[in-house]
């Protein structure tokens, strides 16, 4: 661990706000257990990438930002967006195809997005993401916004050129943003050890001249103290940095792994013995803020909130068909494309009724 | 009416957009102290400073997501590319980012980005730094791709690229920079629409539709053609997505004979898909195939006279339309 602030260690976060943190982790467990299951049960289609066991690292760095900072994620986005506080219900319809899911209908599980949270994107290119929330921190300094950018990655990202240049970039462009690895030791079946020449990640962020350090991600108060030090750097210094949060996922890569070839039983146990969520409950039982009887009513008010989020995707309105086209290009590009269409909005044909016309 | 060459009538655009809007600001290699590679935001970082004029380093997949991120919180930033060819490293970002976005994340968000690249060959640049590579670009919905072939519609569809609202690939030409001619009065503040193609020449005989600098050399073939009394009309696209087919359809329809040209490959490429369309809405008024004339299909060579061969230059159009007008009965074979 390095340059862990000592200070931290014996600090706690005040009891409301310790069990918000443990709701929101809770609120991610369930949810993502009823996905998997809702998946399985063929409502939920494409790719479903699970962030089961990760909860502390996702509530732990999101919890901290303020009004004006932005996050920008990876593909494995369903706790990110919970996280930000995007109505449960809008997630599951998103996962369900449905168009009053966060995105539309358009998404899916991969593309979440809830722009009045800040919350810009699930996005599903493995490192492409970050020079664009890049972007979105040099915006905040163009206008001279006093936000930061929260950028979360896995560790696989690590190895792509974009992470490279990204962190190039907001180091000499001086960019308030903190690049959060979610080191879930695998990128899908790949090992850090095994497809990283420096496995300790934070130590990459030293080829930048710029701050990195490691914490155990499957505590939400380490994380909250690191990213809430950082994101304040970032935005009152203009100083990135990268936080590596250390966890594991229970699950497969996506749903469709089972993610037991790449990794032994043993490993996937001694990891669940570490479960965020069990060690957070644990830990405010012992301070005495939380009971056994709170603990599990938190639990049933949270399932019952995710059955209520299922039962609403599960009775929602598909997306229009009409509106295949409506968000390819801004409003009033059929004036554009005017010229172009000669069946199709973009002169495909879709039968040749009109061939010899 | 002002005249100044195709590089000044950017430049012109590019600084009365930095003036008129404060969220425009430019973004590229070199192009700040150096003056851009090819001198055309020489006097803008003087002018406006390192935050408008934003130097980058040679990471073009690190700086167009940049582009692509400072957009989405509403900045209007345009990209310069030194030259199509290193585009590639970046294409991740143009196909899989930029033109998703709006569309993948439900609408709730644009790209107002524009990202200027010069393409084209013939200054002995070789096989890396001679591509036209604008028809991988138009494939994609998404994005939208224009290409003006002279200073009035460099400057005036430069303005309407930093105003719209989606992604739009800018595309220039090496050869075009130095070519001079006519561009609106200043204070005038005209812009071209997207999606309207034009009549550059008008002829009777054979339709030839090109884009960028290859409707330059369009219009000299039908120069030479007119000596024989053969009237070629010439199509200058200027937008390759959207595209303006139905100006295509009409020329030819009144010619019954059309060559698409281009300084790229043929296949797959521009040609194949205005071909493509013409030979559909004027299957009965065709009196040959469409004709299609590109550059040679191999990695561009060095020697002079190797990439003399590949370009398609005005004698290999030419070249193919007297053949078209021979199998139609114009002309006498060459």
């Amino acid at each position: 661990m390095a340059k862990t602030d000592k200070a931290e260690a014996v600090r706690a976060l005040e009891p409301e706000h310790a069990l918000t943190l443990l709701r929101q982790m809770l609120l991610i467990r369930r949810f993502e257990e009823r996905a998997e299951e809702q998946y399985t049960r063929a409502r939920i289609g494409g790719y479903c990438h699970l962030a089961i066991g990760e909860e502390a690292a996702n509530v732990g760095s999101i919890d901290p930002m303020v009004e004006k900072d932005y996050v920008f994620t990876s593909y494995r986005d369903h706790g990110t967006a919970l996280a930000v506080g995007s109505d449960p219900a809008a997630v599951m319809a998103e996962l369900f195809g449905r168009a009053t899911g966060v995105s539309g209908g358009y998404g899916g599980s991969m593309h979440l997005m809830d722009v009045e949270r800040h919350f810009l994107g699930g996005w599903g290119i493995v490192g492409a993401h970050l020079p664009i929330a890049v972007g979105a921190a040099l915006a905040l300094d163009y206008r001279d916004e006093s936000g930061a950018v929260l950028c979360q990655l896995g560790d696989g990202a690590t190895n792509t050129g974009a992470f490279h240049e990204a962190l190039n970039l907001a180091v000499v462009w001086k960019l308030p943003i903190v690049f959060q690895v979610i080191n879930n030791q695998y990128g899908m079946g790949t090992s850090v050890e095994q497809a990283s020449a420096e496995p300790e990640i934070y130590r990459r962020a030293a080829a930048y001249r710029m701050h990195g350090e490691r914490v155990d991600g499957n505590d939400v108060e380490d994380v909250w103290f690191a990213a809430d030090r950082l994101l304040r750097v970032a935005r009152d210094e203009r100083k990135p940095a990268l936080l590596e949060t250390l966890t594991y996922r229970h699950r497969g890569h996506s749903v469709a792994d089972a993610g037991k070839v790449y990794r032994t039983p043993d490993e996937i146990e001694a990891w669940k013995q570490r479960d965020p969520i069990a060690r957070y409950a644990a830990v405010l039982l012992d301070r005495g803020v939380l009971s056994e009887v709170d603990f599990e009513a938190l639990r049933k008010e949270v399932s019952q909130q995710v059955s209520e989020a299922i039962s609403e995707a599960a009775s929602a309105p598909v997306p229009d068909p009409d509106g295949l086209y409506t968000h390819v290009y801004a409003p009033g590009w059929e004036d554009q494309f005017a010229h172009m269409k000669q069946a199709g909005p973009f002169g495909e044909r879709e039968g040749t009724a009109q061939w010899r016309k | 009416m002002a005249e100044m060459t195709y590089r000044e009538a950017l430049r012109r655009a590019l600084d009365e957009e930095l003036a008129r809007d404060p969220d425009v600001f430019l973004m590229g290699e070199e192009i700040g102290r150096f003056e851009g590679s090819y001198k055309v935001t020489a006097g803008l970082w003087a002018k406006y400073g390192g935050k408008r004029v934003r130097e980058t380093p040679i990471a073009e997949e690190g700086f167009m997501g940049a582009g692509i991120g400072a957009a989405m919180l509403g900045l209007r930033p345009v990209v310069e590319i030194m030259t199509i060819n290193f585009i590639v490293p970046a294409m991740d970002m143009v196909v899989n980012h930029a033109a998703k976005v709006r569309s993948m994340f439900g609408g709730k968000v644009g790209v107002p980005m524009v990202i200027r690249t010069p393409g084209g060959a013939g200054a002995q640049l070789t096989a890396q730094h001679s591509q036209s590579l604008e028809a991988w670009f138009a494939h994609v919905p998404g994005l939208k791709v224009v290409a003006p072939s002279n200073p009035w519609d460099a400057y005036c569809m430069l303005k309407t690229a930093i105003r719209d609202d989606d992604p739009v690939l800018f595309i220039e030409n090496l050869v075009l920079y130095n070519l001079s001619g006519e561009v609106p009065e200043e204070g005038t503040d005209i812009t071209v629409p997207f999606g309207l193609a034009a009549v550059a020449r008008e002829g009777t005989d054979l339709t030839i539709i090109a884009h960028s600098y290859t409707v330059r050399r369009a219009l000299n073939v039908a120069d030479r053609f007119a000596q024989e009394g053969i009237s070629v009309e010439v199509i200058d696209l200027r937008s390759l997505r959207p595209l303006d087919i139905d100006t295509c359809i009409a020329s030819v329809k009144k010619t019954t004979r059309a060559l698409v040209a281009e300084e790229g490959w043929s296949t797959y490429g521009i040609g194949a898909e205005v071909a493509a369309r013409l030979h559909r809405a004027c299957f009965d008024d065709l009196d040959a195939p469409v004709e299609r004339v590109g550059g040679a299909e191999a990695p561009m060579p060095y020697a002079k006279n190797l990439e003399n061969a590949a370009l398609a230059q005005e004698d290999k159009i030419a070249a193919a339309a007297r053949r078209l007008l021979a199998d139609c009965g114009l002309l006498e074979e060459a």
